[in-house]
């Protein structure tokens, strides 16, 4: 029997339980599902021993769909509980699916405090520039000038670069790649997977019935079409003069440097304290 | 019956220290006891004070609203809690910076402690310790041993020499006391 | 039948590698255990915790309740366990509850602000079943208020601080004994009904000292989650039972089971069904209302013959107690009824003292919490019978202001 990547995903979904999935049509949150499940089936983990933790927003729904560990949250908050289940169990894979709204707005302390620690989790953000959920109001990533409900005269607002605010507060791995790229994204993950320490993805995602609609991008195969062609690999920026480069998606994986995880860190630190007969 | 005393002066006079060490000193001597405090947010300045009851019996309430005793290290402190004092209360104050005393109790201790402890121990750090031992062997409301004890058990290793040497300061300071 | 874990003399939490270490751990533990000590209220609440079985604490610093923590991070790591200082309260309580679902017996200590901040993630470890403890050691509010003065003025917010129906297990000791006995008991009854319960303590009670002697670990009933027996295509994360008690897996061990705090069926999957939603929120009220019994503690003090009745909780019942024993001394006939669980509150007794008494004096350091909840229980006196004293100012009520209540309506 061939491999069949379809396979491989449905053997690890909740197929008999909570299907028909919320996401609309065109969406770009199965294709991340289905680089995680392919990620993680090529590196023949255990799914006892991963645990996908969740906040609020359409990404987030994707714990109920998967034959994991899976604790959906409160709005925010998912790197938070994940800090205390990965404590709790360190040996366990603990993935965070997130939103733009969700790890970079209402749970911005969150994500850079444990950038910061450096603690081993697996933070997937799923970056539509929309809150998708509750119809199209204005993220922290929606652009300047783009419309949304909350900003039905255009966005007066910077944006945040997700990527840049992770490294700035100390994040160890860090990637950025679009759903149109789903090889380059499986193979990301399986390399965040795979690493000892914080891990952001930053998965630039298509919105079509809400920001797309909203901001007249065409339908979702338009929105791939601008993802394929407004986006250079990491490997090829050096190669192309700067106004070549200028507005572009940066895709690869833009830092990857070890140190001190945060568990392995409290691990020694009871030993040592241990070894001090508790004096 | 309880007895209750009431340590009072400024933040960072090392008042609620004392009072620990008052009450581990009553726990030694297996009596019940209470030690509450009040001060403000800030850990130097502003009002503190702490609260020690002790008794043979069980303590209910564990603020002193009636004292036997009252130490006051400071004007402010002096002036706000003297009405409290019982008739027969003992008040003992440190004259470095209580210069008026609006009633004189009749049972008035007055040293200037502060200054005491600059000049004999070189350092105003002990003045809690000395005044807290002149406290103990006037009001004989636990035993000298059971305060070094307590001293010994409560101060960190590196101060404990100069605590003791003030401790034994105020028990001196005390049985040379003329009214 | 619950687990009923008697303890070993070994640490709580997880086995150390170096058995010398353990040895080395024990002596320290039975050499505090044996003595009789100073003790402050916050240190009984960690210590309570650490006899607990607690091996898990997030938490925020905040006065009044910061030496918890602070004690904490000095015996946890000793034992294995683990600490963490959070970045905000909302990380604390979500973290803990995180790592109960992954097996730790977890706990945080607060104070007013901060929880008012856990207040969602308080109601999401209740709609998740989820055993973890809050304890929050109140301070004088709104807002930042007097961070060293003493105020009973979270009581109604321990039951209705977060949205929506929730019911609470809130206890509420008045010494520093009580507050190691009652932190030991918050996370048992947080075990056995899979809940957050929270333990209110007064400003005055946590940075208080007191003469106390802790039992032996012998002597202390620790309590633990009972675990599924069932296979993992059997197990349902909400099973019914006729106590609403039903055992916890935790991730990691091959259930692999779903957590949501939206709205879920018995196995924890959403739904929008009116039927399943309504279940399960009758799930939620029925495990306190159908054990109310095992629930409520109270204290009865002077009661069998009082014409008068005091009825407070935490600090200002030992204010209640020295007015007592003057009122006594002059004849009064005058006691104290004093819930140690507030919350499920205790309308029985509340009813019964009620139907015994001619008055009945509610001291609190509020503008009105307590009293509510008696006069709810008032069916056919009159009102006059309900005599409030409220103090609202960083003070604690006194012996003489509640003796001068009782002396004014005897």
């Amino acid at each position: 029997m061939p491999n069949i990547p379809q396979k491989i995903v449905h053997e690890y979904l909740r197929h008999d339980k909570k299907f028909p999935h919320v996401w609309c049509a065109g969406c770009s949150n199965g294709i991340v599902l289905g680089a995680i499940i392919r990620a993680i089936a090529s590196l023949n983990l255990d799914r006892d021993d991963i645990v996908m933790v969740s906040g609020i927003g359409c990404s987030s729904r994707m714990p109920v769909y998967v034959d994991f560990n899976t604790l959906h949250t409160l709005h925010g908050r998912s790197i938070a509980f994940a800090t205390g289940v990965k404590l709790q169990k360190p040996h366990m894979k603990v993935i965070v699916i997130t939103g733009d709204g969700d790890c970079t707005a209402i749970g911005g302390n969150h994500l850079i405090h444990a950038a910061r620690r450096n603690i081993d989790l697996k933070v997937i953000l799923v970056n539509n520039n929309i809150y998708g959920m509750t119809g199209g109001q204005c993220s922290p990533t929606t652009p300047h000038d783009a419309i949304a409900t909350t900003a039905p005269y255009g966005n007066i607002e910077p944006d945040f670069n997700i990527c840049n605010l992770a490294m700035g507060a100390g994040a160890s791995f860090v990637a950025r790649t679009t759903a149109f790229h789903a090889l380059e994204m499986q193979s990301i993950m399986k390399d965040a997977l795979e690493y000892p320490g914080f891990s952001l993805i930053e998965v630039i995602s298509a919105c079509p019935v809400i920001y797309g609609r909203l901001n007249k991008k065409g339908g979702a195969p338009q929105m791939m079409k601008e993802f394929r062609d407004n986006s250079i690999p990491l490997a090829a920026v050096e190669k192309l003069p700067p106004e070549k480069v200028e507005g572009k998606i940066i895709r690869g994986i833009l830092r990857r440097e070890v140190r001190a995880e945060y568990t392995a860190e409290y691990a020694s630190l009871v030993k040592r304290v241990q070894a001090m007969g508790g004096e | 019956m309880n007895y209750e005393i009431r340590l009072s002066g400024s933040g960072g006079q090392g008042l609620i220290l004392a009072g620990i060490i008052l009450a581990r000193a009553a726990v030694i001597e297996k009596r019940r006891v209470t030690q509450t405090q009040s001060y403000g947010p800030e850990s130097r300045g502003g009002f503190s004070r702490a609260d020690v009851i002790i008794s043979d019996e069980e303590i209910f309430f564990p603020e002193a609203t009636n004292f036997n005793c009252l130490l006051a290290l400071t004007q402010e402190a002096c002036d706000k809690y003297l009405f409290d004092l019982r008739e027969t209360g003992i008040l003992i104050i440190d004259t470095t910076f209580v210069k008026n005393l609006a009633l004189a109790a009749e049972n008035t201790f007055e040293l200037p402690f502060t200054d005491i402890a600059q000049e004999k121990l070189g350092s105003t750090i002990t003045t809690n310790i000395l005044s807290l031992a002149f406290l103990v062997k006037t009001t004989g409301i636990v035993k000298e041993e059971s305060l070094q004890q307590s001293i010994t058990e409560t101060v960190k290793a590196a101060f404990l020499d100069v605590n003791l040497k003030a401790m034994q300061l105020g028990y001196d300071l005390a049985a040379n006391y003329k009214k | 039948m619950l687990k009923k874990t008697t303890k070993s003399t070994k640490a709580p939490a997880k086995e150390s590698e170096n058995p010398k270490v353990e040895s080395k751990l024990d002596e320290l533990q039975n050499k505090r255990e044996r003595k009789n000590v100073l003790m402050q209220g916050n240190e009984a609440v960690a210590y309570g915790a650490l006899d607990a079985g607690v091996n898990f604490f997030a938490g925020y610093p905040i006065t009044p309740s910061t030496e918890v923590a602070e004690i904490l991070a000095t015996e946890l790591p000793k034992r294995g366990g683990v600490f963490i200082q959070m970045e905000d309260e909302i990380a604390s309580i979500c973290a803990i509850v995180g790592a109960s679902l992954a097996g730790a017996k977890s706990l945080t200590a607060t104070s007013g602000p901060g929880f008012s901040l856990m207040q969602e993630g308080i109601g999401f470890a209740k709609i998740t079943e989820t055993p973890c403890v809050v304890v929050n050691v109140q301070r004088l509010g709104p807002s930042t208020g007097m961070p060293t003065s003493p105020a009973q003025g979270d009581i109604m917010q321990a039951k209705w601080g977060s949205h929506g129906d929730s019911p609470a297990i809130v206890l509420y000791p008045d010494s520093v004994k009580e507050s190691y006995e009652l932190t030991i008991r918050a996370v048992n009854l947080s075990e056995k009904y899979r809940t957050c319960v929270i333990l209110l303590l007064d400003e005055v009670l946590g940075h208080m000292r007191e003469a106390v002697q802790l039992p032996d670990m012998a002597n202390v009933r620790v309590i633990s989650r009972i675990k599924p027996t069932v296979p993992p295509h059997w197990y349902k994360h909400y099973d019914e039972n006729q106590k609403y008690l039903s055992p916890l897996a935790s991730y990691g061990e091959g259930y692999r089971f779903h957590v949501t705090g939206l709205t879920h069926d018995a196995l924890g999957f959403p739904t929008n069904k009116s039927t399943e939603a309504g279940e399960m929120m009758e799930r939620l009220r029925k495990k306190i209302s159908y054990n109310i019994r095992d629930l409520v503690q109270i204290e009865s003090h002077m009661m069998e013959d009082a014409k008068i009745a005091i009825f407070t909780a935490g600090i200002t019942s030992r204010a209640a107690k020295a007015a007592i024993a003057m009122a006594r001394h002059e004849g009064i006939k005058v006691g104290l009824l004093r819930p140690l669980t507030i919350w499920p509150f205790p309308d029985d007794a509340v009813r019964k003292m009620l139907r015994n008494v001619e008055t009945v004096i509610v001291p609190e350091l509020n503008q009105g919490q307590l009293i509510h909840e008696v006069q709810r229980l008032i069916k056919e006196k009159s009102d006059g019978s309900l005599i409030p004293i409220q103090r609202v100012n960083g003070q604690l009520i006194t012996p003489n202001d509640i003796l001068r209540k009782i002396k004014e309506v005897s």
